[in-house]
């Protein structure tokens, strides 16, 4: 067990939601994906203005250098002149800025007098202005999870990215979709101290931000970053973490993963190595392996590659030394040989004899490097320049790790565990959007925020359970689910309010656990088999096999009935399958007449699952029980 | 009042009292909140009393200003620029050379992170280090004429414009000249230079940028490259305005100066060619001729007119048009009136007795079309039968834009009338389409 304190471990939250407005941030644009065909599809190339190149991180700059065409696919219903960048932004949507207002209001932050929005430089193509717009709406603040405060540094309003739909060497592609959609995010001071507590208060934070009714839901819709720092380790900016429960899992693994790295600084001074060890000195190695049974290799040298090998002084054994699952110090070399290299991969002596590399080759490549006892090799197959970027940039990180953790942002994997993303951008470079007048705050806009504030999270639980007379676990559940109004609206058309309950609670949790795609669906689709099962035209039943064929098929509900045979049976055709059923089994129960009732049940219920009520089905095997004179 | 940029009232009597300028960094007490940034100029639009902030992290937010508020420079030592890049312009032997006129809009700009400011930049330095690709392309000399937004341009500039490029072309070897322009009027622009410039040597070409250049994503760099481009190597000397033909940043397409028109507020498109298609496009840094018709590099001496009589208007008819205005414009001395009509050349019968006394009175009245697209054709009903008869002349195809501007540049080379309407229906420019496309 770790001693988070003694460690210093510091942790802060960037936790950001999509907001469920009518609009997209800055345009009249609806703010839902699309599942069209792109009707619309434009290349791109973004150029940082002159003043800014000497700004960019290193890495978006190589980036830009590789010239990199950007793609964008649109469609006409969920993008415009906006998203394309042919048009100026219109004025910033005020239905976003209420929700943070009221976000600010539950987190006890201070509304700025007016709202300035930002540009912020963003190259990479996910933006098509080659900027992303954000703006404070509020400043400072606090939250209190089990007693202990967390302040709040600030509450923004920023625009979504568009959606990265495919990649190769030459280009990204993007949709246009996403772009724009309004996104809040929460920033916590750098206060938190123990993996749970930031797990825990970033449920907290999501909680919050979900009463106020106008949050997304479904994957996609929730971003967190972490800034995880601990003592004489380095401030890690991890992004993209999708699920709250992985966030005590990404801290743990990354605290981890510093310790280790401090650990291999330690093992290196120890040994004795220096900074000036470590050269760029590339050997072509490639005659060693021209008879060589590794497919890698041989793919690269038949495209007109060279092996580079280089030499690391006492490294031996601290390449395979693993950092958190699935990472060893050897794989941190090769996501940067990667990043700016382009290449493959990487072999290292560590791992070698493998992957069709022979003793004989490592020996032959050891000789040729002067490669002894606690020294290691790296060896990269791609065309020369790759090869020697990647070597590069292997040097590099080996020369980082005599001082410990380097800085950078990171990306974060399902299953906790994080990759090198790029080196951590400087401060944020931020100017003005001129093409949006700067919005005041007016005192009547933060009361009319607070008039129509929800309540706090556990009033509207009591609320919940008070309205529809459902248990505390299902009206929690139902917050918890993002699915209040569809909730709502479900018993509206007739429904059970407790099956509503566990139909958008459990039901769609274990689908979603299943693997079905339920996020494809919309509000509307799920309520249209709300209605089909209110109106009688289907047993509850259904709702899992429905839901699921049309997650899968992008079909709608009525669809689904037909297809799957799924319509409710009239009491006339449950009559006629007990009959059948009867005759079928009669011996059986004239037999066994105290069992009949049951035996008769089962087996019809078998045939009619999901398209006739058992208390009807009951009633109707009664019925025919007693004609038959069997009771 | 530059030091303090914008603010007003009690705010700027705090600010003053504080001995703060804009740029400073300040700390601002208001009750139990205390903001820390640097003071940044304030926007004519926001609200009187409000003061705007960078925060540390690179944010501004407005801090509103009461008679408690309390405001206080702070002392920060500055942090020297670590990340300022050194460039050198590599110049390549044997290129072409180009020469670009700087006229306004911001074809290249610099950002100023600090406060946000654009300023627009034309050096030779500044243009090779923001489009790198230039300078494989020519050796580029630049002169900055003016710098005005393009609504402000005026028949005068027109002239200046048309003087130095012939200048250039005297004096310099360039194989070709590039206008940067705003673009609301640089259709207006490449109209007149067509005929102030007649039978130039080299390409003549307007350049502009609908996307500001102070965004990665503007079209900026590709139409300058598309310009660079065509004026050294294009085969074609003529004014043409380059600009982007399509939303992506694929092909820059070359339209005839007389025939060109802005019809977009904002796309890059905006600059389409009427009643033709462009002379030329550069697509995967090719330049393709798309026509046969057009002059070539190095036919004939350059002939410079560059003298334009501003009294001339563009007068648009509408429903409920008075035609007191017509009236008045005779009273002014005014020499012509091009008339954007309706459908084939029309205005309302009630105008008749205006145009006759217009007519009259020596102003020469000419009639083009406010459909854009087509040519007016004024035999095909009695309105434009008893217009012609008033003595109107009919300008085919010609642009209202270029009618106008043609009038004006005709009236600069002569005051006769007559000579005008002989000048007006001659194609000088290729303002005239010989025929329409389908």
């Amino acid at each position: 067990m770790v001693d988070y304190s003694r460690i210093g471990l510091k942790v802060g939250l960037e936790i950001h939601r999509q907001l469920d407005t009518k609009h997209k941030l800055f345009c009249s644009c609806p703010t839902k994906l699309s599942q069209k065909k792109p009707e619309i599809v434009f290349v791109r190339r973004l150029r940082p203005t002159q003043s800014e190149l000497g700004q960019f991180d290193p890495a978006a700059l190589f980036e830009f250098k590789k010239g990199k065409i950007i793609v964008y696919e649109a469609d006409r219903e969920t993008s415009c002149l906006v998203e394309s960048d042919e048009e100026p932004p219109h004025n910033l949507n005020l239905e976003a800025v209420k929700t943070a207002l009221q976000a600010a209001l539950l987190l006890n932050s201070k509304p700025v007098d007016e709202i300035h929005v930002m540009r912020k430089i963003v190259i990479d193509g996910s933006n098509t202005c080659g900027f992303q717009r954000t703006c404070i709406v509020a400043l400072g603040g606090f939250l209190e999870v089990d007693g202990k405060r967390f302040p709040i540094q600030t509450i923004c309003l920023e625009e979504d990215a568009a959606r990265k739909v495919g990649e190769d060497e030459k280009r990204t592609v993007y949709r246009l979709d996403r772009l724009g959609i309004p996104l809040i995010e929460v920033a916590t001071a750098p206060t938190i101290s123990t993996p749970e507590e930031a797990e825990k208060v970033a449920l907290a934070i999501g909680k919050i931000l979900r009463s106020t009714g106008k949050v997304k839901r479904g994957i996609g819709s929730i971003r967190q970053d972490l800034n995880i720092s601990i003592r004489d380790g380095a401030l890690i900016e991890v992004k993209g973490v999708q699920e709250l429960n992985l966030i005590s899992k990404v801290v743990e693994y990354e605290v981890q993963r510093q310790l280790k790295l401090l650990e291999i600084r330690d093992e290196l001074k120890k040994r004795g190595l220096r900074e000036e060890e470590l050269k760029e000195e590339f050997y072509d190695v490639t005659e060693v392996f021209r008879e060589t049974k590794s497919g890698i290799i041989r793919r690269a040298l038949e495209a007109g590659g060279v092996v580079l090998a280089v030499k690391l002084p006492k490294t031996a054994g601290l390449l395979k030394v693993e950092l958190e699952p699935k990472l060893r110090f050897g794989t941190e070399l090769s996501d940067r040989a990667v990043f700016y290299g382009g290449v493959g991969g990487i072999f290292h002596t560590d791992e070698l004899p493998a992957y069709g590399i022979t003793q004989t080759e490592v020996e032959k490549v050891k000789s040729i490097l002067g490669v002894s006892g606690l020294d290691s090799a790296v060896i990269v197959a791609d065309k020369p320049e790759k090869a020697g970027d990647a070597l590069k940039a292997v040097v590099e990180r080996v020369r980082e790790a005599l001082k410990g953790v380097p800085e950078e942002t990171r990306s974060a994997k399902p299953d906790g565990t994080t990759r090198y993303m790029r080196p951590r951008p400087g401060a944020a470079r931020l100017y003005p959007e001129t093409d949006v007048p700067p919005i005041p705050i007016s005192l009547g806009m933060v009361e009319e925020a607070k008039k129509t504030l929800p309540p706090p999270i556990d009033k509207q639980v009591e609320g919940l359970m008070g309205e529809f007379k459902i248990n505390r676990k299902l009206a929690e559940q139902l917050l918890d689910s993002d699915y209040q109004g569809l909730f709502r609206r479900a018993v509206e058309v007739g429904v059970p309010p407790s099956f509503a309950a566990s139909a958008l609670t459990e039901t769609m949790k274990s689908l979603e656990r299943k693997g079905v795609p339920v996020e494809n669906l919309s509000d509307e689709d799920i309520l249209d088999v709300f209605r089909l099962i209110g109106e009688g035209k289907t047993a509850k039943e259904s709702f899992s096999t429905l839901i699921e064929w049309m997650a899968k098929t992008g079909g709608k509900a009525l669809e689904a009935l037909e297809r799957l045979g799924l319509k409710t049976l009239t009491t006339h055709e449950v009559e006629v399958v007990v009959e059948r059923k009867l005759l079928e089994n009669m011996d059986y129960l004239r037999q066994n007449p105290s069992r009949a009732f049951n035996h008769l049940m089962k087996v019809v219920m078998a045939e009619v699952r999901g398209r006739a009520e058992a208390r009807v089905v009951a009633e109707v095997v009664r019925g025919c029980l007693s004609r038959h004179g069997i009771t | 009042m530059e030091s303090l940029q914008g603010y007003r009232g009690l705010t700027l009597k705090l600010l003053r009292d504080a001995g703060v300028k804009v740029r400073d960094h300040i700390r601002v007490y208001r009750g139990e909140d205390v903001f820390e940034g640097i003071l940044m100029p304030r926007i004519e639009l926001g609200e009187k009393e409000n003061l705007v902030i960078k925060l540390a992290n690179g944010y501004n937010v407005g801090v509103r200003v009461t008679s408690q508020t309390k405001i206080e420079k702070v002392e920060v030592e500055e942090k020297p620029n670590q990340n300022h890049v050194e460039f050198k312009v590599e110049e390549k032997e044997g290129l072409p050379e180009v020469y670009i006129l700087g006229t306004g809009g911001t074809i290249a700009s610099r950002v100023e992170y600090r406060t946000g400011a654009v300023y627009p930049s034309l050096t030779t330095e500044d243009l090779y280090r923001s489009i790198p690709e230039l300078s494989n392309l020519a050796k580029i000399k630049t002169k900055v004429l003016f710098n005005i937004f393009s609504e402000n341009m005026t028949p005068k500039h027109w002239s200046e414009i048309a003087k130095t490029t012939a200048k250039i072309l005297e004096e310099e070897k360039v194989n070709g000249v590039i206008i940067a322009h705003g673009t609301d009027t640089m259709g207006y622009t490449a109209s007149a230079l067509s005929f102030a410039l007649q039978n130039p040597p080299t390409p003549i070409i307007l350049v502009g940028s609908q996307r500001s250049s102070d965004r990665p994503s503007s079209d900026a760099a590709l139409n300058l490259i598309g310009a660079v481009r065509a004026a050294a190597y294009a085969p074609f000397a003529e004014v043409t305005v380059a600009m982007h033909e399509w939303v992506a940043d694929e092909a820059i397409v070359f339209h005839r100066g007389t025939k060109v028109r802005k019809c977009h507020t904002s796309r890059r498109d905006a600059f389409q060619s009427i009643n033709t298609k462009p002379i030329a496009k550069m697509v995967e840094n090719k330049i393709v001729m798309l026509t046969e018709d057009y002059r070539r590099r190095g036919e004939g001496e350059l002939t410079l007119k560059p003298d334009f009589d501003e009294r001339v208007a563009l007068l648009k008819f509408y429903p409920g048009f008075n035609p007191q205005i017509v009236e008045w414009l005779i009273e002014q001395k005014y020499l012509g009136i091009v008339f954007e009509g309706t459908g084939l050349g029309h205005v309302g019968k009630y105008c008749f007795d205006s145009i006759k006394k217009a007519v009259d009175s020596g102003l020469v009245v000419a009639m083009t079309s406010q459909c854009i697209w087509g040519s007016i054709r004024m035999t095909v009903y009695d309105t434009g039968r008893d217009l012609l008869s008033l003595g109107v002349i009919p300008l085919k195809d010609m642009l209202p834009e270029t009618a106008l501007v043609k009038m004006m540049w005709s009236f600069g080379q002569t005051k006769n009338p007559e000579k005008v309407k002989e000048l007006m229906l001659k194609n000088i420019a290729g303002e005239y389409s010989e025929r329409l496309p389908l």
